[in-house]
């Protein structure tokens, strides 16, 4: 791909895309609104904390998977196979380094923790990468054999989980020094909660310099809006695609990593039942969108915390009806891309 | 001629295909009296059960193009039905038919809705919005843990014609007891067999026909002046009638329902295995899908344990082995199977006719 053509030089500033705000303001809206019904400030605070967690990690798995979509049009079932994955090699650094795991040293624990962060990158990174050639490849643009193929995929990648670290559930214990919470007020906030919020934060951050500010972020960009348009250009779109397939790849094993430390125990089917959750996120932030996910994910896990204070029962239910909520309102979702 | 009739015109078209589908008609027509013993029985049950609620979800699939992650949630509403219906009434016939037409009713509207809802955007939105609506509803079962037993299920009592101890006559017909299990096993043999005609009946008709065209080209049958929304949605109701209805079969059959048994995801992905390796768009292989499918797991993990055994010696071919991997191979022929012959089992065997 050639990344050297000449731009020329900006001699009048282009009309800017509008800010669409309205989404953005639905997230205070519903904290403000969530406050006199929990009661209690810090139980809000608690919960607010919590829920914003949960969201940053599972806006962690989607966002390869909502670009994916929106790039190449491809959605991949089996995404959650990867998350799976992700965790489940986190455990072979964690489990030996169980030394430096324990040891009441922040610095330890967190280079344990970073080598863990990336080996299960890169092994989720190549696996992207195969599961791109071998199964996606052969099925491009036929939707119906998309979802069955990725299915059967994400079968084979979960037993394969059982084949390699046997049946049973894995107890993944948090570091010494991430546990426990810090008091703020009367506010209870666990620890880790607030690593997975910044290194959320991060990862947004990172994506949103990337696609805003690169030339790469450029191309895949124009490539969601048009990618007919963009290989009329010269630029080759299938190898711009392998490259955030295998992107969102390893970033849903990061999500893995941070999850299977959040539950502390790992099962195989860990990444399929987040699923639900993530497929909800990106329906929500307008299939393709990237902002839209962020938000999207935020939403349904602040949701999800305050509905499971409120009225445990229909808690679990809360994320079909948020998503029936914001469809009637928006049918495409939040942040609708152009082309669909 | 009465057997064009029966099969509505749609006839095997290969000698192999017919004789597998005769001998699968065959053994389940005569079960109870050519096997001995509750387990072969069992499996003859829940063959029949699946063969109805895969030749449901291929309506859907190999007819119409549509994936749904729903059709379980229409299985396990029939069941849970007829089940929860017979615990709290009593074991009445009654309550079987409150439980049925309450849990069609509701399955009816839930089709619709979700139809409606999300069939006039693509497949793959459909897809993700029916695995949504399922899971939800899984959890919920579980989660109404005084309405519907949660986790446990919950077993109860049917009317006393199906109940083991209740003998029609007393003497034995073959050395086989004529008694309520008997009977049940041929409510739900006849029951799966007229469901699976009217669904053969359907797909043969200029309705089903309609849905191919909507398969092959949607945008082309919308030209032509059909409303494919419409179409797709009533399938989609079709579809879930018959699951309910194959549940609340399995439902009297187990005198139990539970989510394992019913709402867990492992079935639906049993029903997508069974379609795509029988042969998406042919009813007849759901048959054939659903027959080999339920023997293999019944049986096939008895051959892989000993290969297991065998190879215990290797580290991770035993493991690769191990009986609980079956589905592991069975992905494996899964994905192979959508690429190589998306027509399956009964596409092959129709192909090796023309050759």
């Amino acid at each position: 791909m050639t990344l050297t053509t000449t731009s020329p030089p900006a001699e009048a500033e282009l009309p800017r895309l509008k800010l669409d705000v309205a989404p953005l303001l639905v997230l205070p809206i519903l904290a403000v609104l969530a406050l006199p019904l929990v009661g209690s400030f810090p139980t809000w605070v608690t919960l607010t904390v919590a829920g914003l967690a949960m969201g940053m990690m599972i806006f962690i798995m989607a966002s390869g998977l909502t670009l994916v979509f929106g790039l190449m049009d491809v959605l991949n079932f089996g995404h959650g196979a990867f998350v799976s994955v992700g965790a489940f090699t986190a455990t072979l650094v964690l489990l030996p380094m169980q030394g430096w795991m324990q040891a009441d040293s922040a610095l330890m624990n967190l280079t344990a923790l970073g080598l863990a962060i990336a080996l299960a990158m890169l092994v989720t990174g190549v696996l992207g990468w195969a599961f791109e050639r071998v199964i996606v490849m052969p099925v491009y643009g036929q939707h119906l054999k998309q979802i069955l193929v990725t299915m059967g995929g994400m079968i084979v990648a979960e037993q394969m989980i059982h084949v390699v670290w046997g049946p049973d559930q894995i107890p993944l214990p948090l570091p010494a020094s991430f546990r426990g919470a810090i008091l703020v007020g009367d506010a209870a906030i666990e620890k880790y909660r607030l690593i997975a919020v910044a290194v959320g934060l991060l990862v947004f951050a990172a994506m949103f310099l990337v696609l805003n500010r690169t030339k790469i972020g450029l191309l895949i960009r124009a490539g969601v809006e048009n990618g007919e348009m963009v290989e009329a250009l010269g630029y080759r779109i299938r190898r711009l695609f392998v490259g955030v397939f295998v992107a969102g790849s390893a970033l849903a094993g990061l999500g893995g990593v941070l999850w299977g430390l959040y539950k502390e125990t790992l099962t195989a089917a860990m990444g399929a039942d987040i699923m639900v959750l993530v497929f909800i996120v990106i329906i929500i932030g307008g299939l393709g969108s990237v902002g839209g996910c962020f938000i999207g994910a935020l939403l349904v896990a602040l949701v999800a915390n305050y509905t499971g204070f409120l009225a445990p029962k229909i808690a679990l239910v809360s994320n079909i009806l948020l998503m029936v909520a914001i469809l009637l309102w928006r049918p495409q979702g939040l942040y609708p891309v152009a082309r669909r | 001629m009465m057997l064009h009739k029966l099969l509505s015109g749609d006839f095997p078209r290969s000698r192999l295909l017919a004789a597998a589908l005769l001998a699968v008609f065959a053994a389940l027509a005569l079960a109870p009296f050519l096997f001995s013993g509750a387990r072969a029985l069992n499996v003859a049950a829940t063959v029949c059960v699946f063969v109805v609620l895969v030749a449901s979800f291929d309506l859907l699939l190999g007819y119409t193009g549509i994936v749904s992650f729903a059709h379980t949630m229409f299985y396990g509403i029939g069941a849970y039905g007829v089940g929860l219906s017979l615990h709290s009434v009593g074991p009445t016939w009654g309550a079987v038919f409150m439980g049925l037409t309450l849990s069609l009713m509701l399955s009816l509207a839930l089709a619709l809705v979700i139809g409606l809802f999300s069939l006039r955007v693509k497949a793959i939105f459909y897809a993700m919005i029916t695995l949504a609506v399922a899971s939800a509803f899984a959890v919920l079962a579980s989660q109404l843990s005084d309405f519907t037993g949660g986790e446990d299920g919950r077993s109860f009592g049917v009317p006393e014609w199906l109940r083991p101890g209740f003998r029609l006559v007393e003497a034995e017909v073959f050395g086989t007891a004529i008694n309520g299990k008997l009977l049940t096993y041929y409510l739900v043999f006849f029951s799966a067999l007229a469901l699976f005609l009217l669904l053969l009946r359907v797909v043969n008709s200029p309705f089903g026909r309609v849905l191919q065209a909507i398969r092959e080209n949607d945008f082309r049958a919308e030209a032509l002046g059909y409303r494919t929304v419409v179409y797709r949605t009533l399938a989609n109701c079709l579809s879930a009638v018959m699951a309910t209805l194959a549940g609340a079969l399995m439902a009297l059959w187990l005198r139990y329902t539970g989510p394992q048994t019913t709402l867990s995801f492992t079935i639906m992905m049993d029903i997508l295995l069974i379609v795509v390796i029988g042969g998406m768009g042919t009813l007849y292989g759901a048959a054939v899908g659903a027959a080999l499918f339920i023997l293999a797991q019944n049986y096939l993990q008895a051959l892989m344990k000993q290969a297991s055994e065998g190879l215990a010696a290797v580290p991770l071919l035993a493991n690769l082995l191990h009986p609980d991997r079956w589905l592991l191979w069975l992905g494996v022929l899964f994905v192979l199977s959508v690429y190589f012959f998306p027509t399956g089992i009964v596409g092959k065997l129709r192909g090796l006719k023309r050759k």
